[in-house]
């Protein structure tokens, strides 16, 4: 029998940046918040050899530990799902801040169009513009709702940057300026110029300057030490949970943070949760811990392994398109790129920051017009510097030997004379993509794994063909001397690194037919659970999900403290 | 080639490397008289003296020999045949020395010897079926397992086709030996010879350009020949600006500087 424990007003099960902004903004509000989170404490003091390229950008050092908890993948319903067994595509987070340590802090708002896809496709385009099981929907609340809350986690994080020329509208500025401009920035920047494009500097959570945030907590700037992906910042200028949110909830006192606790289940009866049984897997013992709001923040994939689990929300059924635990996975099409070889100039790209970089949108969204293109949406488009570290970085010119004398002198030549311009495809959801639980196999708890059912559409062929080509002409006017581009996306494949940009599963939305939760994230079977993270989105944008991943967390915080006062569905 | 001598362009040759203490205080880091938390402030308050770092400044590095050249994991002559391989994958050339002289080889063979040689932080778990490309790896073999049989094979293929072992074949034949197994030409029952040979190619990458406190990038001559600065505290008074070549420094490095 596991041992039930005091109850407390609110149970978090996951502490990234999705569960750590709740428990601030709960805790402020005098709740008493427990957070249970699988993984282990963390703290700065931590990264003082985190500039180890192989131990944390090759050997996941920061991420799950896939031994004990993976999913597996098929392309399609016709053939056997296999376990990811080793890193490719994606990578989980684990640990107190999740994936929020060791992110890059590439921080955009999504469009106002993304808010309304469905409706603004029909309107501009009708309604054969959407192909056959495409399943776009609007997600219940529109860019203006959302503004205030992108601008309290922008605030939050401290964002440097500059407004988006072709973006949605702002009630204030970044709070800090945009970061410095690296010489191959500036060639991007005056090439997109030349081409009236609309450039500017990719918003970023690494700070430009020294930053004090609204809850009084004060970071440093960036030293741009290009170890930023895949690993936590000795500095604390990246924007993570660890030294935003979580030390803000824990001086409230009623915060309380328990590491390594593996939640299993939530408790429910007559549609309410009761609590969640967690496993502390450092003894092995079963906890229940009793609580009257759950709120469920451990990233899309567990996320819907819990509801699954717990028999809350009736799941995804592809064959009839009914049910909604588990419809929309959807993810990113990052291929869509433009490699360039500069043969008489060399760069400094050694150095760089996770979202030191330029972006444009003029091919994102509804920003360019669809008639004659077989694809709906489409990708911002950056040059970012991200800090090329060698032993991933060895890119030579199409047609080199990939191994020997060959290979190797064109991979020294070429190490600090490379620039990659990229698309970042946005990502449309099919009724065949999707997630429910693994027949076969199990996590180390004896639980099954997440399946996932997905691979690229002619959409996203289309795409992808279609942004390479824009970025092969912003970087001819660069002036590399030998250009590579995608000729071809192929199918999605589980073993390269693509983006963490997993979308869907748990989605939001205006209808309990197509949504499991409504726009407070409150889920539309259980008034008092609420599900928090890119598991809500209904579809995926032409960019990176944090920013708006923090504006929900923060509006569904508003919604749990509405709830408290008042019960009873919120919309 | 004009990054062969590491000669800076715009001075940053000698770029001074402070202590990480001194930089810190420096670069201002209490922020409106707070001090930022973290691995910042217990650098800025009073230093504790770091007991485990290794002295500097006596004997040069060609005085200390290096123990950790020796093999955890590979008999002598399966290290002879990673040498062998390995220096084919990454030879020396005019630009700057190969696998061999980086210490791939021992790189490879003390990376086997533990986590990753185990996959333990991978799911092993059965059932095991074959399964489509882009599914991924889904042998039930461990790493060091895949190495032994992939080593041996190549020795079986040398032998059969040129009745020599591998390593004493001239470095065409041991092209070619590794281009049959680069496209599986050569059919192997129990793992596939190209997993083999890719995972030969991206440890010999590994070894020739981590940090150098895993046995191989000797010296950090693998960063120099690339003009790699290797492990900085900071970039930020070079990010704005032309390249220009950083003396690399390494984690030790790191770890002795304050
Ligand atoms: C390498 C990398 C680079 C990225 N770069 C960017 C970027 O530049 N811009 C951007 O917008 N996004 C980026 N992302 C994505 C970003 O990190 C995520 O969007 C964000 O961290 C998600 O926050 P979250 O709180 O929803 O989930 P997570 O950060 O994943 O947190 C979930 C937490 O729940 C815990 N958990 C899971 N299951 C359980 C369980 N059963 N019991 C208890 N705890 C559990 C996990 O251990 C984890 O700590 C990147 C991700 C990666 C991996
Ligand atoms: S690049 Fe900047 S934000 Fe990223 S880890 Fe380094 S100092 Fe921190």
């Amino acid at each position: 029998m596991a041992k039930t424990l005091p109850k407390t007003d609110v149970v978090i099960v996951g502490v990234g940046w999705a569960g750590g902004i709740i428990a601030a903004e709960l805790t402020k509000s005098g709740l008493n918040v427990v957070g249970l989170e699988r993984g282990k404490e963390r703290k700065t003091e931590d990264y003082f050899m985190v500039h180890d390229e192989l131990r944390y950008g090759l050997r996941y050092e920061l991420m799950q530990d896939l031994s004990k908890d993976t999913v597996t993948f098929r392309s399609t319903e016709k053939i056997r799902a296999l376990p990811m067994r080793s890193y490719g595509s994606f990578l989980l987070g684990e640990g107190l801040g999740g994936a929020g340590v060791h992110w890059n802090g590439q921080t955009y708002r999504f469009l106002p169009y993304d808010f309304e896809i469905r409706s603004k496709t029909i309107e501009r385009y009708g309604k054969n513009k959407i192909p056959d099981g495409m399943t776009i929907q609007d997600w219940g609340l529109t860019y203006d709702e959302m503004e205030p809350y992108y601008d309290k986690f922008e605030k939050l994080a401290g964002i440097s940057g500059e407004p988006n020329p072709l973006g949605g509208k702002r009630s204030a500025d970044y709070p800090t300026p945009p970061m410095k401009k690296s010489p191959a920035l500036s060639m991007f920047s005056d090439a997109a110029s030349k081409l009236k494009l609309h450039p500017y500097m990719m918003p970023s959570a690494n700070l430009s300057e020294p930053y004090t945030n609204p809850d009084g907590i004060s970071r440093a700037a960036c030293q741009y030490c290009a170890f930023c992906e895949r690993f936590g910042c000795e500095y604390g200028a990246k924007a993570d949970p660890v030294v935003t949110v979580l030390p803000v909830a824990l001086k409230t006192g009623k915060f309380e943070i328990r590491t390594h606790s593996q939640v299993r289940r939530i408790l429910h009866q007559g549609g309410k949760a009761t609590g969640v049984m967690y496993t502390d897997v450092t003894t092995g013992e079963e906890l229940v811990q009793p609580a009257d709001i759950v709120v469920v923040t451990s990233y899309v994939f567990n996320n819907v392994k819990l509801m699954l689990m717990s028999g809350l929300g009736k799941p995804y059924d592809p064959a009839s398109g009914t049910g909604v635990i588990g419809r929309n996975y959807a993810y990113q099409v990052l291929k869509g790129n433009a490699a360039g070889f500069f043969d008489d100039k060399q760069f400094n790209t050694y150095a760089g920051a996770g979202s030191l970089g330029v972006s444009l949108d003029d091919y994102n969204g509804d920003n360019f017009d669809h008639t004659d293109l077989k694809f709906i949406h489409g990708g911002s488009i950056s040059l970012s510097q991200t800090g090329m570290r060698p032993i991933a970085n060895n890119p030579v010119p199409g047609g080199t030997a990939s191994w020997g004398a060959e290979f190797k002198a064109n991979s020294v030549k070429y190490a600090n004379r490379f620039l990659s311009v990229g698309g970042q495809g946005s990502c449309m959801p099919f009724r065949h993509h999707f997630l429910d639980l693994d027949p076969t196999y199990k996590d180390a708890y004896g639980d099954p794994l997440v399946r996932l059912t997905f691979d690229f559409e002619e959409q996203d062929r289309q795409l992808a063909l279609y942004l390479s080509g824009k970025c092969a002409e912003i970087m001819k006017e660069m002036g590399a001397s030998h250009i590579d581009q995608l000729k071809e996306l192929g199918p999605y494949e589980i073993t390269t690194y693509q983006s963490t940009h997993n979308t869907g599963g748990v989605v939001m939305g205006a209808s309990p037919d197509t949504s499991a939760v409504n726009t407070y994230l409150q889920m539309w079977d259980a008034e008092n659970v609420f599900v928090v993270g890119a598991s809500a989105f209904p579809h995926n944008s032409g960019y990176n999900p944090t920013d708006t991943v923090g504006a929900l967390a923060f509006r569904a915080s508003e919604g749990i403290l509405k709830y408290r006062q008042k019960g009873g569905s919120l919309v | 080639m004009a990054d062969q001598n590491h000669k800076g362009g715009s001075g940053h040759d000698n770029v001074e490397q402070p202590s990480r203490r001194k930089f810190l205080v420096q670069a201002g880091y209490a922020v409106g008289g707070v001090i930022v938390g973290g691995a910042l402030g217990s650098l800025i308050r009073p230093s504790k003296k770091t007991e485990n770092a290794p002295q500097t400044g006596e004997g040069t590095a060609a005085d200390i020999k290096s123990y950790n050249r020796a093999p955890m994991f590979f008999t002598q002559e399966q290290l002879g045949i990673v040498s062998a391989a390995t220096e084919r994958i990454f030879p020396a050339d005019d630009a700057g020395p190969g696998a061999l002289a980086l210490g791939v080889p021992f790189f490879i063979d003390h990376q086997l010897a533990g986590e990753w040689g185990f996959n333990s932080r991978e799911y092993m778990s059965p059932p095991f079926y074959a399964g489509e490309k882009v599914q991924g790896y889904q042998g039930r073999l461990k790493r060091r397992e895949m190495f032994e049989i992939g080593l041996r094979e190549l020795e079986n293929y040398s032998q059969t086709k040129f009745t020599k072992g591998f390593s004493e074949l001239a470095a065409e034949q041991q092209d070619e030996v590794l281009k049959a197994f680069e496209s599986d030409e050569v059919k192997l029952t129990t793992i596939s010879a190209s997993g083999f040979f890719k995972m030969l190619r991206s440890s010999t990458l590994e070894g020739a350009y981590s940090d150098p406190l895993y046995g191989g990038n000797a010296d950090m001559n693998g960063w120099k020949m690339r003009s790699y600065p290797g492990n900085q505290m900071s970039y930020t008074d070079v990010i704005d600006k032309d390249f220009a070549v950083i003396a690399p420094s390494s984690l030790q490095d790191h770890l002795s500087a304050h």
